[in-house]
């Protein structure tokens, strides 16, 4: 009788209380990339974006009108090549590849070694494009000092609702290939009601990275942040709801 | 598929915290906006505790609802997905609960 109660007696557990943040690694690892890069006055922009979007011919067109005024440096990831790595050198820019593999997203660990490898100077810019995803590189702090979303005509004006986390995710909404307007159904209202419904923060400019359309409000936004003391060299900053030419 | 990560994470931290020992419960807090899939981070779980010593823990996931609070007229309503309109129309809203992502507690065998 003895030995039944003590068999079926349950054995001893012990609670540990946790209440440990599941993403706390990164996020101290995000914090100690953005002090480095805030002791060197370097502002870093983290690119996200669904593939296609055209984020780095975005960034060739950046480096070719911004690189005589500022220091530009680039962090490509991608899951494999370095295609876009060799396309920011020949625009003029140091460039450093992470390949992720399997991974879906950059995590400031990787961002970490791949600035340790450009060194940049201090003042410089650091473009950092995140692997085009619009789900998972939303979650993953980097350091950065802005979050760039990158959309494009091509895609439904939809994917705010779609994708919300990335919307509520970032500060600045590109949205690209607008020379593609008159040969595709895409509502622009539609699509900015949509962005601002998730994230009514967010600043909107309407570009055409290949053409050059709307450029300067992307620009002065780098600039103020790059240069904040000389921002008044640059004239007031355009209106961030363009319209379509 | 970020849930991957965010899976071996959790396995990595509980492991480094119970020390040796044999974890037998794991009590995580998924907010409902959180983005992050309980169903996934169960799926991968197996996965990434294999030969651990949180294999074969119970993984229990608790998800706390969204909650919000408009910042136009501070009414306070639930949230299903990561945005809202209030019945003021606005849409600039403070978070009050969704999007936690922690573990909370472990039991150890």
């Amino acid at each position: 009788m003895c030995k039944d109660s003590a068999a079926t007696a349950a054995p001893p557990v012990r609670t540990i209380h946790l209440d440990h943040p599941i993403l706390d690694k990164n996020a101290r690892l995000a914090e100690r990339n953005r002090g480095w890069l805030e002791a060197r006055r370097i502002v870093a922009f983290n690119l996200l974006s669904s593939p296609g979007s055209g984020k780095t011919t975005l960034l060739e067109r950046t480096i070719r009108d911004l690189g005589r005024e500022l220091s530009i440096h680039v962090i490509e990831g991608d899951q494999a090549t370095d295609n876009d790595a060799r396309r920011i050198e020949a625009a003029g820019a140091p460039a450093v590849q992470i390949n992720t593999g399997a991974g879906c997203h950059l995590d400031a660990s990787m961002v970490s070694k791949a600035l340790q490898t450009l060194d940049p100077k201090p003042g410089s810019v650091v473009f950092v494009e995140n692997v085009g995803n619009l789900v998972c590189p939303a979650m993953f702090d980097l350091g950065e000092a802005e979050k760039v979303l990158v959309c494009s005509v091509t895609e439904g004006e939809d994917k705010p609702l779609k994708y919300p986390h990335m919307f509520r995710a970032c500060t600045v909404l590109l949205l690209n290939k607008i020379d593609l307007l008159p040969y595709v159904a895409f509502e622009v209202d539609r699509f900015i009601d949509n962005a601002l419904l998730v994230n009514p923060a967010l600043e909107v400019f309407l570009v055409s990275a290949s053409r050059g359309d709307g450029l300067g409000g992307w620009y002065d936004r780098i600039r103020r942040l790059a240069v904040p003391d000389s921002a008044s060299r640059w004239g007031e900053v355009e209106s961030s709801r363009e319209s379509p030419p | 598929m970020h849930e991957l990560g965010i899976t071996q994470e959790i396995v990595e931290i509980v492991i480094a915290r119970a020390g040796g020992a044999r974890i037998a419960r794991i009590v995580l807090e998924v907010g409902k906006l959180s983005a992050v899939l309980p169903d996934a981070i169960r799926f991968c779980f197996d996965l990434c505790s294999e030969g651990t010593s949180a294999e074969g823990a119970v993984l229990e996931i608790l998800e706390p609802p969204g909650r919000v609070r408009c910042r136009g007229c501070a009414v306070e309503f639930s949230l299903d997905r990561p945005f809202g309109r209030c019945v003021c129309g606005g849409t600039d809203l403070d978070w009050l609960g969704g999007e936690e992502l922690s573990i909370k507690a472990m039991e150890l065998a």
